[in-house]
């Protein structure tokens, strides 16, 4: 390198950088060999409940989708009363969990007091970290005959609505359909809340103080400054917790009833993708084995959906950013 | 104008009322699901919890469960930690600004909210069915497919805080060390590691908290045991599954069991949580 040094390098070092430079290859082998392990998780995940449920699907096709006869006894699969229950579990759950998050958000980054945030978030993010299973006990134990003392002046309320009272009418049985979305409804909730709350957060203080000496009220400036320039993450947020909600297993399994009947009612039993698997599976041979596989790859490729719009919406905000 | 000022600030009021109400909400059903944890559980928990087995499930014991779920979580850990903290450091050192990387990056955000379940029908296809039918039945649900579902849980959770936290370990670091004629195997694992261990390791502890409480990946996997066992390849018993069984019996001994177990695993799982918010709150990563 520098002229003043004339002797050659000495052999050692010589011999050792080429060691060093094959210890490198080896090593960023490896590495990218663990990340492609991510890669094939997801891809394995998708294939082999396909090849599993390859009998049930390539067999019925679209009439597993949209019958709604399940019944392993005479080998009939049709799944249309778990995919109802799945996505109105999920609906239920969305429309209660969006504003009472987007309510926790607003109050964690505009109205708290300062001491304050830090705990009751954390609070709050510990929902996320209560196992499945206990929503589930919880569910079963406490919160259904809880469910069945208000569902009779349900049906008084709500059931008399013109339109929507059929929802709402039924035996007070406390499982069911809007027991679970109500569960998940707690479950999810962190998930958007703390989505939402780190969105929030970081809008540029300028946009909300230019609104503010504008004479905006602390709402106005939510509604009409914050949520327009986090639109995309809040929907994002939202997407993620829709994700969790479909796929979600334990808390619901115990509070749906696990009924296979269609009932325009949401006070009746029904029963739900992931809770059809975990109730059955293990006693199911053969094609009712295969129909569970194939219900699986189901839910697998929409929240796989679901999913994936929910990044990149959240990767929105990040790009607008220059993140 | 007054009345349209009036307007405005009641909309105001009655839109942060309700804000505060929602936050309310969220810390009341947090409040009633410990609340009621802990009231059925500390009324449960005995010595025998720990001494007998679930197979005389009168006598109340969680033993066999309480030590496969340990056998489980620790193995999981050991599968999923090694190939999370790699792939995580590949992200970070490697590939932060490629396009496989981003690639890699995105799915690993996808595999981290995946439904539980169809992971482990994944471990049940590839796993459970091989080893039926290679070995004639003789092992079929095992406490390995049972790790292997749950390691498939923590892994996305470490490969996205190793690369996190690899991000953060600043680029002077890296730059002094290869200054100095260091490769870079060395300087990933020797340096590197070292500034950002703190954060890998609260990943770890991270992923342990998620996989410890899951239940649906383990139903067809390890499946359940009524006996004491700290093989491999035996079906093995582990405390959610048992949660789950007597859950679902009539019996209410097994009722006050379960509760017994849930507040086990509750008081676990957020202990582990508590812990390592602490560890993130005190200092992202540690450059000594």
């Amino acid at each position: 390198m520098s002229a003043t040094s004339a002797e050659p390098i000495p052999r050692d070092t010589e011999h050792r950088s080429r060691t060093d430079a094959r210890h490198d290859l080896f090593f960023r082998f490896l590495l990218r060999f663990c990340a492609m392990l991510v890669l094939a998780a997801l891809l394995g995940a998708a294939l082999s409940t396909l090849w599993g449920g390859r009998e049930v699907l390539f067999k019925d096709g679209f009439r597993f989708l949209f019958s709604s006869d399940w019944n392993p006894v005479e080998n009939q699969f049709g799944a249309l009363a778990p995919i109802v229950g799945t996505l109105v579990t999920s609906l239920i759950a969305l429309l209660l969990a969006v504003p009472v998050s987007f309510g926790i958000a607003l109050f964690l980054t505009e109205i708290a007091p300062r001491w304050m945030r830090g705990p009751v978030s954390a609070a709050i993010e510990l929902l996320a970290a209560i196992p499945s299973i206990i929503y589930g006990m919880w569910g079963l134990f406490v919160f259904v005959p809880f469910m069945a003392s208000i569902e009779p002046t349900l049906s008084d309320t709500l059931g008399n609505i013109p339109v929507i009272g059929a929802l709402f009418q039924g035996p007070p049985l406390g499982l069911g359909l809007l027991t679970a979305g109500i569960v998940l409804a707690v479950m999810i909730l962190p998930f958007i809340s703390s989505v939402m709350r780190e969105v929030f957060q970081t809008v540029p203080a300028r946009l909300k103080e230019s609104s503010y000496a504008l004479g905006s009220t602390t709402w106005e400036v939510v509604w009409d400054i914050v949520l327009p320039y986090t639109r995309s993450a809040v929907i994002g947020g939202i997407f993620l917790g829709l994700g969790r909600a479909l796929g979600e297993t334990m808390a619901v399994t115990f509070v749906l009833g696990n009924s296979y009947n269609l009932t325009a009612s949401l006070l009746m039993p029904g029963t739900s993708i992931s809770s059809s698997i975990a109730n059955e599976f293990n006693e199911a041979v053969g094609m009712h084995r295969s129909a569970l596989i194939a219900l699986g790859f189901l839910l697998f490729v929409v929240t796989f959906i679901v999913l994936l719009i929910a990044r990149f919406m959240l990767r929105q905000l990040q790009r607008k950013e220059g993140r | 104008m007054s009345a349209v000022y009036a307007r405005r600030s009641v909309v105001n009021i009655v839109a942060l009322t309700l804000s505060g109400l929602a936050t309310l909400i969220g810390l009341i059903f947090l409040v009633w699901i410990l609340w009621v944890t802990a009231q059925n559980g500390l009324g449960a928990i005995k010595l025998s919890l720990f001494t007998k087995i679930t197979a005389y499930a009168d006598q109340g014991g969680l033993s066999n469960a309480i030590v496969g779920s340990l056998i489980m979580d620790l193995m999981a850990l050991l599968i999923c930690a090694p190939i999370g903290v790699l792939a995580g450091t590949y992200l970070a050192e490697y590939a932060s600004s490629t396009r496989l990387g981003a690639t890699i990056r995105f799915l690993n955000d996808i595999l981290l909210s995946a439904p539980s379940i169809v992971l482990g029908l994944f471990v049940y296809v590839i796993v459970v069915i091989p080893t039926t039918e290679l070995t004639d039945g003789r092992i079929s649900f095992s406490g390995f497919a049972g790790s292997v579902a749950l390691a498939l849980i923590g892994l996305p959770v470490i490969v996205r805080t190793t690369d996190e936290m690899l991000q953060l370990v600043p680029g002077t670091l890296r730059e002094a060390a290869l200054s100095l004629g260091i490769p870079q195997w060395k300087l990933t694992m020797q340096v590197l590691m070292r500034a950002a261990f703190s954060g890998i390791l609260t990943g770890v502890l991270l992923a342990l908290a998620r996989l410890a409480g899951e239940t649906a990946p383990l139903l067809f996997t390890a499946f359940g045991n009524n006996f004491m066992t700290a093989h491999p390849l035996d079906k093995m018993a582990s405390m959610p599954v048992t949660i789950y069984q007597y859950t679902n019996d009539p019996n209410p001994t097994l009722h006050a069991i379960a509760w017994a177990g849930a507040l086990l695993i509750t008081l676990f799982v957020l202990a582990l949580s508590l812990l390592t918010r602490i560890m993130f709150s005190r200092k992202k990563v540690s450059y000594e």
